[in-house]
This record gives C-alpha cells, structure tokens and sequence, in this order.
C-alpha cells in the first residue's frame, strides 16, 4: 500500500497528510511534486490544503492546469482513491472530477475553529469505520468554503449519497447556526458518483493527536487504508 | 489588438464582497444604489497579425476555459483594435 501527498506551490498541509499517513496511520507515503506526470505505484493520493498558485484568480482554478493533475483524472477514473482537503477539495471541483464549487464563505472573513460535521454515508472508502452516530469535531481553516452547486447537481449529490459531511451542531442537527462559510445545505464534503474520489473542507489531518485537540480525523484516513487493503 | 474579457458571477450566486462595497457605498452617502455586485476585468493584448475572427475564437476560448468558471460565473468578450 502506498500514499503519495501532491505538492503544488503554496501547499502548507502537505507534511500535516505526511505525518498523520506515516505515523498515524503507519502506512508509506510520498511526496509529489506538481509536475510529476506519473502516479504509478500509488493507492492514494492526497490533494493537501494551503494555497497553491496563491489562490491567484480563484482557489485552485491554477492549479488545475498543474501537469501533475491530468494524472489525477487517470488515476481517479482508473478507481485510484483521491482525496482533497480544503484548497484540495476546491482544485478538484476546479478540475471538475467533483461537480459544484467553493464561493468566498457568506461572512466574507477567514474562519479558523473547530466545527461539528455528521456523516452522512458510512458506506463510503473514506467513512466506514467511523461511528456515525457522533459528530467529528475537526478544525475548518479557509476563505472559500462555501459549497456551491445548482438544483440539479444538488438533488443528485443527495439521491446518490454523495454529500459524505455536513456541518451540524454538538447534537448532530444540521442548523443554520451550525453551517460555518454559508454552503449550501451544510455541505462541509462531498464524493464522486463512483466513491474513490471525496472533497472535504475541515481538517481532519488536524485533528489526529489528542495534542492538538481531537483525533476524530483519525477515522477518514483509517477507513481509505482498510479501503485500500480490502482490494 | 486586444481583448476585454469581463468576468461576473451568474444571478443568483452570493456575492458577500459586493456586499460589503455596497454598504461601505451606502455610508458614504450613495443612496440610489440597489446593488453591486463584484467582477473581475482581464486585458488580453495579442502578438500581431491575428485576424479578428482568430482573436475572438481566442479570447473565447480563455474565458471559458480558464479565466470564468462555468459553474458560479459568466464571461462576455469585447475585441479592441
């Protein structure tokens, strides 16, 4: 089994998904660079936060024209598992392997706290061996995070059990108090139709060290490496 | 030659930064403004000896495929001689 963790210029989670894969998880992972055209080898890749290309003209609009990414599609529709967190997740709906977009959050300001999200669909790579019944408590850090999608992408994700995350509160309600940036029906992250490739805004990499806070990260990363052995 | 490619979110998407310019506006004193809502302006300025149609084609090309996003954004071409 092996990880890969994608670099783009401007990256800053990178060695956080490092981390958490080799000494968390307890599985081999490498780092690769955005100009890599080649993801042989690998299981998984990660898409880390940060902001690469300086979210220059949107948050992951650059990016997507990274040579490392035309692997990514190859990779994802040859069932490889890609995994994108927070600018991540808004390069995959740029590249359009996720459908939807992140818009500016509704209060215009950065938001950086811890949140509650629910999983809305234990049968997933990325949620089954989380118990669904407790929220995750796990930290959101970004400017652009307002899910955005029209009616009919919406009534689709919902039909096909793509919405994997919701914002809720501490009781698992998903309140409008509860929803963070203004996404649309508390949408913290979503999957593809085929379930390999997942978008999430909050940091579960963040959120794996009873140091740090929570490990209720712990089980996204857990579930893709029993996903992974179980092929 | 070049192009004016003007970049604005579709009806409908949430625009909080148009927002806040709208009431910073409203402080001010502007009292007759009803909305505004924030875009993004690109000069586009082409080697020479490309023909109009060509410069078009072209200008279209980028806004749809880089510098609008279909899914939240709309884009409108204007070529410059």
């Amino acid at each position: 089994m092996k990880f890969g963790v994608i670099v783009f210029p401007g990256s800053n989670c990178d060695h956080d998904a490092y981390h958490v894969v080799s000494k968390h998880v307890g599985q081999p992972v490498d780092f690769i660079w955005h100009r890599e055209t080649n993801l042989n080898g690998f299981d998984a890749v990660i898409i880390p936060g940060g902001f690469s290309y300086g979210d220059y003209l949107r948050p992951g609009a650059l990016a997507r024209f990274s040579p490392v990414m035309k692997a990514v599609k190859e990779f994802a529709a040859n069932g490889g598992f890609v995994f994108g967190i927070c600018n991540g997740f808004q390069i995959l709906c740029e590249s359009g392997l996720l459908p939807g977009a992140l818009l500016r959050n509704s209060g215009q300001n950065f938001i950086c706290r811890y949140v509650n999200i629910r999983v809305e669909n234990s049968q997933t790579p990325y949620t089954s061996e989380i118990e669904p019944e407790k929220p995750l408590s796990i930290p959101i850090a970004h400017a652009d995070g307002n899910y955005f999608c029209d009616d009919a992408t919406y009534h689709q994700l919902e039909e096909n059990g793509q919405i994997i995350f919701r914002y809720c509160d501490e009781a698992g309600e998903t309140t409008p108090e509860s929803n963070p940036n203004g996404a649309r029906g508390n949408i913290a992250g979503i999957c593809n139709l085929d379930g390999n490739v997942l978008g999430m805004m909050p940091h579960p990499e963040r959120a794996c060290e009873e140091l740090l806070g929570s490990t209720d990260g712990l089980g996204i990363f857990r579930s893709l490496a029993n996903a992974i052995a179980r092929r | 030659m070049k192009a004016n490619i003007y970049v604005t979110l579709k009806p409908g998407v949430l625009d909080p930064q148009g927002k806040a310019i709208q009431h910073s506006a409203e402080m001010l004193g502007f009292e007759s403004i009803d909305e505004i809502r924030q875009g993004k302006f690109f000069e586009v300025f082409f080697k020479g000896g490309l023909s109009l149609d060509d410069a078009r084609l072209l200008a279209e090309k980028l806004g749809s495929e880089i510098l609008a996003n279909p899914v939240i954004e709309n884009y409108r071409v204007d070529i410059v001689e």
